[in-house]
């Protein structure tokens, strides 16, 4: 089973573990910078980029705030269409849900798609328990899954394995989870491919049950989406008799005219195709073809609390593209374990907190792993504001406040140890009046570099060149700082 | 008070009330300035605009005239050894004249392990999106249940130009049934997972035929 994020270091401590690590930089350097590049061009071939982003922010918004009336829709139209429809308020109560209905089907193995929801509740650790085998079919995911290793990136999970590691996981491993990876296997990627593909296709052609996520849900016709490149995603939705799908509540959007605009805008963002290999879209059932069972559970766990924070909330918009992670300065030098949560990099920073709450000290560190240069913003092609949302999380630890936490509203107190940040996040609210209004005109990360004109001195300059000293209050989070030289890795 | 009562609770304590309706406010709420399709085409230039966007992803694209679809088929087939054939029930029986392999049929009743024999499998499609370089199946007769076009190893896809071509997915979505499991296809199945250097064929076919039938 992979590891879990349970008991992580605080970010500073995990990523000053990551710096460290010469191969992980290399490859994720490597990583960012390539699909970054690529995300740019095939988002310059559509001129009304701009417009297509902005019909994306308002149909979400929109969404959320009708978000009851959109739930009791999709249900209706998911039960029409011969589905049932489960709902669980958090982790727990989703874990057990989807044990018990696998075991109803009476299996003992289970098929899955690459699912961060599944992944945040921790399905598969919950099921292992119950005695039931959760195979993860994505290429990346089944490199994880076999070296007992974490994700580290929304849409390459394994970046930070290369294939000389990989080559050695399958070589190792395959064999106690089903058939062997092939003789002297070499470390191509194509060899590593066809080996996975032979690993895999015999539990593909036996499986009963699938489990997946879903990228969106249509309110209007109950139809569920999902995107994916390998067909691990076609497999597990096509050839089980039972399909069971876990979907966060903020996956709606309203009507299925609505996908014209996330079809054109997820793929480019994302993998920086045109259009990802497959999509699949199912409506329920459908007569002898895939499944004869559907199930669908609606997750909150966190997110009815995300949504009523004002500011906040806007995380919800989300659709898991990833660019926010690969135009990154600190994710591309700490990599995705150090936020010690399945949503790595900028967007992890905000939506790991709000969805679990401030209790940890990981999740009040997560609103410091920033540098609020604004490129997520830039990249995001829901219009996350994510540097005001920072800003706003990292007021909420120093000054602590009002918060919903399952969904009763509580005030927290001021995280101990952060004076820095309060006298900081005073100075903010002096300069700017009020936080809220932070939320509308000039961009936020420019008005950060007017506040504090600082530049990186002497070799931080690799990082802090053409950027100003991020503001990084928080006592460890200046000690890693100081240890890496400014995020250099020169650690010893 | 029940999950769902109680998700619900949540939710609207979150947003207070809203003083419009979903419905009232929609179309208000959501602007639609982008395009319904980038830049005009002809005819022909749509169609060869599908052929570049499929090739450029892997796809190999043929063109033919009605009456010389079958020998294509059969050609296609024969060079790539194919010794079974899926066909579904609803494709014209001509198109598989000179085809020597065996024919399969799509049968509620083959397993999966049956359907793992097969070489290769030629359907239609419900319409085909310029644009983005895809094909669309919705399982109509002539496209058969989903697991056929995903098992076998080699897809021959045919595509009417220009009736059941459009130029963008915004074109495509209003002529699609949600109700019926679609299944969009861009170029053969691929991943990036190792070091982010592209492989073709990972699970689905790893050939992808497509013929634009004018
Ligand atoms: S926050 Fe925006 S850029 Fe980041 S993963 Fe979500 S949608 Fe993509």
């Amino acid at each position: 089973m992979s590891g879990t994020f349970v008991g992580m270091p605080a970010f500073p401590a995990a990523a000053h573990g990551a710096v460290a690590d010469r191969t992980l930089r290399a490859n994720l350097r490597h990583a960012t910078h390539t699909i970054r590049d690529k995300r740019a061009r095939a988002v310059t071939e559509l001129d009304d980029w701009a417009e297509l982003r902005e019909a994306g922010k308002q149909i979400k918004d929109h969404t959320l705030r009708h978000l009851d009336t959109y739930l009791v829709q999709l249900e209706e139209a998911v039960v029409r269409a011969g589905g049932t429809v489960h709902w669980a308020v958090d982790a727990d109560e989703a874990n057990s849900l989807v044990t018990r209905l696998v075991q109803e089907t009476g299996e003992r193995e289970v098929v899955k798609v690459k699912s961060m929801a599944t992944q945040e509740i921790g399905l598969n650790e919950a099921l292992e328990e119950a005695g039931i085998r959760a195979y993860e079919t994505d290429l990346a995911e089944l490199i994880v899954q076999l070296g007992k290793d974490r994700p580290s990136h929304i849409l390459v999970p394994a970046i930070h394995r290369n294939r000389g590691e990989i080559r050695d996981i399958f070589e190792h491993e395959m064999a106690s989870w089903g058939r062997p990876a092939p003789e002297a296997l070499a470390d191509s990627p194509a060899e590593l491919a066809e080996a996975a593909r032979l690993h895999l296709r015999e539990k593909f052609l036996r499986a009963k049950v699938g489990i997946s996520g879903a990228n969106f849900m249509v309110a209007e016709t109950g139809t569920l989406v999902i995107l994916e490149s390998e067909g691990n995603g076609r497999m597990c939705l096509t050839l089980p008799e039972t399909l069971i799908s876990v979907v966060g509540i903020e996956k709606i959007v309203p009507t299925w005219r609505d996908l014209e605009v996330f079809l054109q805008t997820l793929p480019r963002s994302s993998t920086a195709e045109r259009m990802n290999p497959y999509t699949s879209t199912w409506t329920g059932t459908s007569d002898s073809d895939g499944p004869r069972t559907f199930h669908l559970v609606l997750l909150d766990n966190g997110r009815t609390d995300t949504l009523a924070d004002e500011v906040g909330r806007q995380a919800l918009r989300c659709i898991r593209c990833s660019a926010c992670l690969n135009v990154c300065p600190v994710y591309e030098r700490a990599g995705g374990h150090a936020y010690g949560s399945v949503y790595p990099g900028p967007i992890g920073a905000i939506l790991s907190p709000q969805l679990r709450g401030m209790g940890s000290e990981i999740d009040r560190s997560l609103p410091y792993a920033s540098s609020l240069c604004g490129a997520c913003y830039e990249v995001c092609p829901v219009a996350i504001d994510i540097p005001e949302v920072l800003v706003h999380l990292r007021e909420r630890v120093a000054e602590g406040g009002e918060v919903v936490r399952n969904g009763a509203r509580i005030t927290v107190r001021p995280a101990k140890g952060h004076a820095a940040e309060r006298a900081a996040m005073r100075a903010t609210a002096w300069a700017f009046g009020r936080p809220g209004i932070l939320r509308t005109g000039q961009r936020l990360a420019s008005r950060t570099r007017r506040l504090h004109p600082r530049k990186l001195p002497g070799p931080g300059k690799a990082w802090g060149a053409s950027r100003d000293l991020p503001e990084v209050p928080q006592e460890s989070f200046r000690d890693w700082w100081a240890r890496t030289d400014g995020g250099k890795g020169e650690v010893k | 008070m029940n999950s769902r009562e109680r998700v619900l609770a949540r939710v609207r304590r979150a947003v207070g009330d809203a003083s419009d309706s979903a419905s009232s406010s929609y179309a208000q709420d959501v602007p639609r300035d982008y395009h319904e399709q980038h830049g005009a085409r002809t005819a022909a230039e749509t169609a060869d605009l599908l052929a570049e966007n499929l090739a450029e992803y892997r796809a190999l694209v043929h063109r033919a005239q009605e009456a010389d679809l079958p020998a294509l088929i059969a050609r296609l087939l024969a060079e790539r050894d194919a010794d079974s054939v899926l066909a579904p029930a609803g494709l014209p029986r001509e198109w598989l004249s000179g085809v020597a392999a065996r024919l399969v049929e799509d049968s509620p009743d083959s397993t999966p392990h049956e359907l793992d024999e097969v070489t290769a499998v030629v359907t239609g499609c419900a319409l085909a999106v310029a644009e983005t370089g895809t094909l669309v199946l919705d399982g109509s007769p002539d496209q058969g249940r989903r697991r056929i076009t995903l098992i076998p190893d080699h897809h021959i896809c045919v595509v009417r130009v220009p009736e059941q071509l459009v130029s963008s997915v915004p074109q495509a979505l209003p002529r699609l049934d949600p109700g019926r499991p679609l299944t969009w296809i861009s170029g053969p199945s691929a991943t990036s997972d190792i070091e982010l250097d592209r492989v073709e064929g990972v699970h689905g076919p790893r050939t992808l035929q497509v013929i634009l039938v004018e």
